[in-house]
């Protein structure tokens, strides 16, 4: 068995953008739910209290974000919901990808198009160009498009401007799939305020358990599933629900109030003060754009961020650099290549506060982040 | 101390990391991937991304209870070592892509990791041992000679040596190491060895060398390397080091005589054969020469190995501050490109990579010469 590794520090977690620490009221809806027998699919009265709380997160989710109860597809999280967005509506369509999507909108992508998608540019400051996509849904006797933007990047937290993109894609007959994954729950995210098509939601981004997401579809949508089944989902999407992680997630996704992460911003500023104050060559990636009120991408010029996250780690402060990959190495991230910063693309870290960030875990980071800074310094000199 | 492991998933890495934090340090594992692991055993291409190795290195980790981290340098790899790989041989010498890695990827970037990280040494499961001398510390042979990898370590510069950390040099024999492996619990104990060069799993590393050097695919003429005649045609120049006696068809005898290797002239895309008599040569020249002692000043008395799997020989050592230039007591055969490595006893001197012959230097000869 794993011994675990022995922890001289104490551990300030500060990547929620990986996954939020679990919310106890999720905690309690998941429990709960692992008591409950019966397979929501099932005729008797076991089956029926199951069906009972799947649909009360269902109408949960669904007034949550905008959505009706019937548009809301339960997915294993928000790859899979990404991933049927893109399979489900993107077949014979012209595929408009923004440059910083995550490699799950990505990777679905070139599944169902191949070389043919078409990366919609992002400006310096990390927001989608419209004038560029515009220019591209413009284009005369082109099938009509599936655009994907999502509503916050992952490592910036850069917003993109989707009521505007929304107007775009309307104007032009495209669909628009938001992936919501980093925004819901700090910014307000609403399918039919955005006017999307589409929204994928990921449970333990919220606070919720991992194992459950959601795509949540306008009306009229109805998506071929990626997984047929036993046609669960309203045939969109095959298998026993997991019951407890969507309780959880249902859960998560009441408590989790953009009002609440407001408070966040003012620690994330607090940090981001104390960064500039110990070094003046530092930078925040993505500052002059309006940001999730969490993240912050911080940049430290000639310092891989590799060695940032590690020394980091080490002084018991998690954070992270680029997209996690599985198998848990750090690779030059492709967003901030996007926004056109060359080599230095890899030299920044993400640092993402959670829903239940303190003033503490700031200070604990300014103090381990200067010292790692001091250290590298005193060695290259 | 705080040291950084560097734990490629096998055994050796694994004991290495698992007797370090037996002793009390604080250790960090640190794997690196080197390549495209879907890629390289053709299976999906640019699958997200660690192989078997990576995966073992962190159970490993897990068992012992230190952090681990993989660390992508497959651009690094691909620029340092697998290119350097193909286009050795695309100058008609044989390439050493072990000394590479270890001289760029592994103890050149590792140990400016290990700084920058706070640590004090970085450790590696190689087989050899790390001596404190009266000039500081020593490169020596290991004590198990089956197992000794000193050959592969000659152009670690002295300032890493300093630094690092062999933690199997005394083992007696691998046997020794897996038993370690096994009182310690690693899930590694019983993985096999790994075999071959890592970035070529098959083993058809010419395949590689003529997707990245095409040139090297090319056919031409094996030609006599005394007579000069031209005895038949190969089908690349990757597929040929000196010394070699298989891959030459007809060619590869005259009459009673059978003919070997004695040269490629990439140039010409030639490949020079000869009976094995004629390939020994009583000089030899290496460049890049790194030193592990003072560097010498009059001629030196040592042995030499010019190959992995060969004993030393003796040697006089001539430096003169920019090549090497190695007289044997016995003419050996000498693959341009491969490292001779200089020993004093168990001590390693330092060494360089073996140079072409030049022309109209000293051609090759008959046995009786």
């Amino acid at each position: 068995m794993p011994r675990g590794e022995a922890g001289a520090h104490a551990e300030t977690y500060l990547d929620a953008n990986a996954t939020e620490p679990l919310r106890p009221a999720a905690r309690e809806a998941a429990i709960a739910a692992f008591d409950l027998p019966g397979n929501p699919s099932s005729v008797h009265a076991a089956g029926r209290a199951a069906r009972r709380l799947l649909e009360t997160a269902r109408e949960q989710v669904a007034a949550r974000f905008g959505a009706r109860p019937a548009g809301v597809v339960f997915t294993a999280g928000g790859t899979e919901a990404n991933a049927l967005a893109l399979h489900g509506l993107g077949a014979g369509r012209r595929l408009l990808v923004g440059a910083t999507e995550h490699p799950s909108v990505w990777a679905a992508a070139r599944a169902v198009a191949g070389e043919a998608v078409v990366t919609v540019p992002v400006r310096s400051d990390g927001q989608a160009d419209l004038e560029a996509l515009a220019a591209l849904l413009a284009r005369p006797a082109a099938p009509p498009a599936l655009v994907c933007l999502m509503a916050a990047n992952n490592e910036t937290g850069v917003l993109h401007p989707l009521a505007e993109a929304a107007a775009l894609c309307r104007a032009h007959g495209a669909l628009l799939h938001v992936d919501a994954v980093q925004a819901a729950g700090r910014v307000p995210v609403s399918l039919a305020a955005l006017g999307a098509d589409s929204l994928a939601l990921s449970g333990h981004k919220l606070g919720g358990p991992k194992g459950a997401g959601a795509l949540l579809l306008r009306p009229g949508l109805d998506p071929a599933p990626l997984v047929p089944g036993g046609g669960q989902e309203r045939g969109r999407r095959g298998g026993t629900e997991p019951l407890p992680a969507i309780a959880g997630l249902a859960a998560a996704a009441a408590e989790a109030l953009p009002e609440r992460a407001a408070a966040l911003a003012a620690l994330r500023d607090r940090l981001e003060e104390g960064v500039r104050a110990l070094a003046p060559e530092a930078r925040i990636v993505g500052a002059a754009a309006p940001r999730l009120p969490n993240t912050s991408c911080i940049l430290l010029p000639g310092v891989p961020a590799e060695t940032q996250v590690i020394a980091l780690d080490l002084t018991g402060v998690r954070v992270s650099a680029g997209a996690a990959c599985s198998s848990g190495k750090v690779a030059r991230s492709p967003v901030l290549e996007a926004m056109g910063l060359g080599a230095a693309a890899g030299e920044a870290i993400r640092v993402s506060l959670p829903w239940n960030a303190g003033g503490a875990s700031v200070e604990r980071f300014l103090a381990a982040w200067g010292a790692m800074r001091e250290r590298l310094r005193r060695r290259a000199a | 101390m705080r040291i950084l492991v560097a734990m490629s998933g096998g055994v050796d890495s694994s004991v290495a990391a698992g007797l370090l934090a037996e002793q009390g340090h604080e250790v960090i594992g640190a794997t690196l991937q080197l390549y495209d692991h879907g890629a390289a055993t053709g299976a999906r291409k640019g699958a997200c991304c660690a192989g078997q190795d990576i995966h073992d290195a962190r159970r490993v980790a897990d068992a012992l209870g230190i952090p681990h981290y993989v660390l992508d340098r497959e651009e690094r790899f691909r620029r340092a070592v697998i290119e350097d790989f193909a286009d050795t041989y695309a100058r008609g010498e044989t390439p050493i892509p072990c000394v590479r890695c270890n001289q760029t990827v592994k103890f050149r970037d590792l140990v400016g990791l290990a700084r920058d990280l706070g640590c004090e040494a970085l450790a590696t499961g190689h087989y050899a041992r790390r001596v404190e001398g009266p000039d500081g510390p020593e490169l020596h042979r290991a004590a198990d000679p089956a197992r000794d990898q000193s050959y592969f370590l000659f152009a670690t510069t002295r300032e890493q040596l300093a630094f690092c950390r062999f933690p199997l040099g005394e083992f007696a024999s691998k046997a020794a190491v897996r038993a370690e492996a096994a009182r310690l619990g690693l899930p590694v104990a019983e993985k096999p060895d790994s075999q071959d060069i890592c970035f070529v799993p098959r083993g058809n590393y010419h395949e590689l060398v003529e997707r990245l050097r095409p040139e090297t695919g090319a056919p031409g003429e094996i030609v006599h390397a005394l007579e000069g005649r031209v005895l038949g045609t190969h089908r690349g120049i990757a597929r040929y080091t000196v010394g070699q006696g298989r891959g030459l068809g007809a060619a590869a005898r005259q009459g009673e005589e059978r003919l070997f290797v004695a040269g490629i002239d990439a140039g010409r895309r030639r490949i020079l054969v000869a009976p094995r008599g004629a390939l020994p040569r009583r000089e030899v020249v290496a460049g890049e020469v790194n030193w592990l002692c003072a560097p010498p000043a009059a001629p030196l008395a040592c042995t030499v190995k010019l190959r992995a799997r060969e004993a030393p020989q003796p040697a006089l050592a001539h430096w003169d501050g920019a090549a090497l230039r190695l007289m044997l007591e016995t003419p050996g055969i000498a693959a341009p490109g491969q490292a001779a490595v200089l020993y004093d006893g168990e001590r390693v001197l330092g060494g360089g990579f073996i140079r072409a012959a030049q022309a109209g230097a000293e051609a090759p000869r008959r046995a009786v010469a």
